[in-house]
């Protein structure tokens, strides 16, 4: 087995292994700390028959354990709530049945992952190239005024949370100058166009929060790049300024970038919360905000684990990308 | 020759300080620190010169004709309402925006304290424990580090029941999953920190592990964690300010500015100051605290000054150097003036 597979697969394992870890975590905190998760279920009216039945229905009078047994059985294979002629079938990758509307979390998270797939693919084309272009111009700027502004910019950018800005844009281009409509979600399949102007705003205002970070990145990396050997022999060879940045030095500089893009990328499917709920976007954080405003743990749970997963998913993506793009790094 | 005659070495504090003062924005960023947490401390204080209070209703300041939207210009801004109040409940914005404050700087200095306790006993116990050690608390800080922050800390804070001081537990949460990263840069310093001659010396002399840890190791942490802990300290009031927005974080009546920014998204069309005070206060927050955290940085780092010129060298050398004897000069004469 060569490396990059034993890699693979050793990350594989260490994020099944995490990802138990995390669910343990979190079936304990989210199952165990309410007072009665049937009588949340059941809702606040309900009789004490009811809620025993809620209870038998959903299996929650097995003891813990069990409980969570049944609940990684039912990611992997599916489980069935209840017994006789009440039962419901929750097909494989199942995370429960939420409490609210006795719909499968799975599919309600499948219904909304587009959404915020549109807003993290979309905010990340942007932040890089909002991102990169600034942080090779202030690299080619070097010791200029520009170079001043765009270091004042990216710590103004860094210092900005997502809704601030998100806040003032649609006060600007929706409510006083009115040029853009106010954002709301269509399908990508249902109309492209209404889907792109609908999601102008919240990618814009991610992209300008993020941008700054790999703005400071791309020129932290641009700089030790140029310290390189090989760059001063093009130097010393009389190779112009411009273009030993933007062609000899750039591949080597953009790797840490093109990584942390993968991770932020990942962890964007958890954060894009803000923006969201903001600008009233479909998607799985606006999905978590309404879930734990009423309590519906099964769709909490869930919305944790796969978001995590996401994060796992990143981080392993990354590291693979750095191997990839830079012979240096070892991989272990 | 005696030994007034050498020159004196200052201490850590002192340089450190002097480089501080040399960075315009950090002062600048300090000042408006500073006044923040006067501000803040001084809530009740300020909000009693005015002659209002937080949590008071006034109905008749409102448009009701216009949906509660504040009459008078400016969101209603007069001389008993210095800066206008909030619409739909008519209570006073300036009274609001201090007692905000409280919250915002008391969850962000709490919560960074959380990670910088539990990250340096992590990191410490992770780098002088034994191998069994180490790795339980290395697998446990990456798993901390791999976590959607954002997602658990809603998650928690919804569970946790409403009767659990709020501020407090914004402080615990966002702590407690934030202090990854500082046990990591500690772990890492206290590896290399343990392999040197005076931590075997004390060793030798008898020092056990706790006080090794004490006397040995804690003073030359704390210029790392102080670095990371500044870094901390605007990401945690955006986390603040983030979790309250989404209606997880301070309860009503008390008053945060992301709460304040959350109910504005309702009103921002008809009442504009509503958003533009609180946002602007955030920002100007989290931008002083990024700003001074940036300078601590450089200030405590040995190799930042000849770090960031690399590359930067070739254009204007003349200039460059004109710069920096001036500021040299500006320094030696603030040395002069200290020692005077």
């Amino acid at each position: 087995m060569n490396g990059l597979s034993r890699f693979v697969l050793r990350r594989l394992l260490g994020m099944v292994a995490v990802l138990l870890v995390l669910s343990v975590a979190v079936y304990a905190a989210f199952y165990l700390v309410p007072a009665d998760p049937a009588q949340l279920a059941c809702g606040p009216r309900c009789s004490p028959a009811q809620v025993a039945q809620v209870r038998d229905q959903l299996g929650l009078d097995a003891p813990v354990w069990a409980q969570y047994g049944h609940f990684v059985q039912g990611i992997f294979a599916g489980r069935d709530f209840g017994t006789g002629s009440a039962s419901v079938h929750c097909d494989a990758p199942c995370l429960g049945i939420s409490y609210k509307t006795g719909e499968q979390v799975t599919t309600m998270l499948w219904d909304r992952l587009p959404v915020t797939a549109s807003l993290a693919f979309g905010a990340m084309v942007l932040w890089l190239l909002l991102g990169v272009a600034s942080g090779l111009l202030s690299v080619l700027r070097r010791g200029r005024l520009t170079e001043r502004a765009l270091t004042a910019l990216t710590l103004a950018g860094n210092a900005t949370p997502v809704f601030v800005i998100g806040l003032l844009l649609l006060l600007l281009f929706c409510a006083y100058l009115q040029w853009l409509p106010f954002p709301s979600y269509v399908g990508l399949t249902q109309d492209p166009q209404q889907w792109f102007w609908g999601l102008l705003l919240p990618w814009v205002s991610l992209a300008l929060i993020e941008s700054a970070k790999y703005a400071r990145l791309t020129r932290s990396s641009m700089l030790e790049t140029l310290a390189e050997d090989h760059i001063r022999t093009f130097r010393a060879y009389g190779v112009a300024e411009r273009r030993l940045v933007t062609r000899h030095a750039l591949r080597g500089a953009l790797t840490p970038v093109i990584a942390l893009s993968a991770l932020d990328l990942g962890t964007m499917f958890g954060s894009a919360v803000l923006t969201e709920s903001l600008f009233g976007l479909p998607g799985l954080g606006k999905l978590l905000v309404s879930s734990v405003a009423i309590v519906d743990l099964p769709v909490v749970v869930g919305l944790v684990l796969v978001t995590g997963f996401c994060v796992v998913l990143a981080n392993a993506v990354a590291d693979l990308l750095y191997a990839t793009a830079d012979r240096r790094v070892v991989l272990s | 020759m005696s030994i007034e005659e050498y020159p004196r070495v200052e201490s850590a504090g002192v340089l450190v300080w002097r480089r501080l003062r040399s960075s315009r924005a950090a002062m600048a960023g300090l000042v408006v620190l500073a006044l923040l947490v006067v501000v803040a401390v001084a809530a009740p204080l300020l909000s009693a010169i005015e002659g209002q209070d937080p949590t008071t209703y006034h109905d008749g300041l409102l448009n009701s004709a216009l949906g509660g939207v504040p009459t008078g210009s400016l969101g209603g801004i007069d001389s008993t309402h210095w800066l206008g109040v909030e619409p739909g409940t008519g209570r006073d914005l300036f009274a609001r925006l201090v007692y905000g404050a409280q919250i915002s700087l008391l969850v962000a200095v709490g919560s960074t304290f959380v990670q910088v306790v539990v990250g340096m006993a992590a990191g410490l116990a992770a780098g002088l424990g034994n191998r069994l050690a180490d790795q339980v608390i290395g697998n446990l800080s990456d798993i901390v580090l791999a976590l959607p922050s954002l997602v658990f800390a809603i998650a928690l804070m919804a569970v946790v029941p409403s009767s659990f001081p709020r501020p407090l537990l914004l402080m615990l949460v966002i702590g407690l999953l934030g202090w990854g990263g500082t046990a990591r840069v500690v772990r890492a310093q206290t590896l290399t920190l343990k392999e040197l001659d005076y931590v075997a010396a004390a060793r030798l002399g008898g020092s056990g592990t706790w006080r090794i840890a004490r006397r040995e190791l804690l003073p030359p942490l704390a210029a790392p964690v102080i670095t990371y802990a500044a870094l901390l300290l605007p990401s945690n009031v955006v986390s603040e300010a983030g979790l309250s927005f989404l209606g997880v974080g301070v309860k009503p009546p008390t008053s945060s500015w992301g709460q304040m920014l959350s109910s504005a998204t309702t009103w921002f069309q008809s009442d504009p100051m509503y958003v533009l005070l609180p946002a602007a206060l955030l920002f100007v927050t989290t931008l002083s605290f990024t700003v001074v955290g940036d300078a601590v940085r450089t200030a405590l780092d040995p190799r930042a000054a000849s770090r960031l010129r690399v590359g930067v060298e070739r254009p204007r050398r003349g200039k460059r150097r004109q710069k920096s004897q001036t500021s040299q000069a500006s320094q030696t004469s603030q040395t002069g003036e200290a020692a005077a």
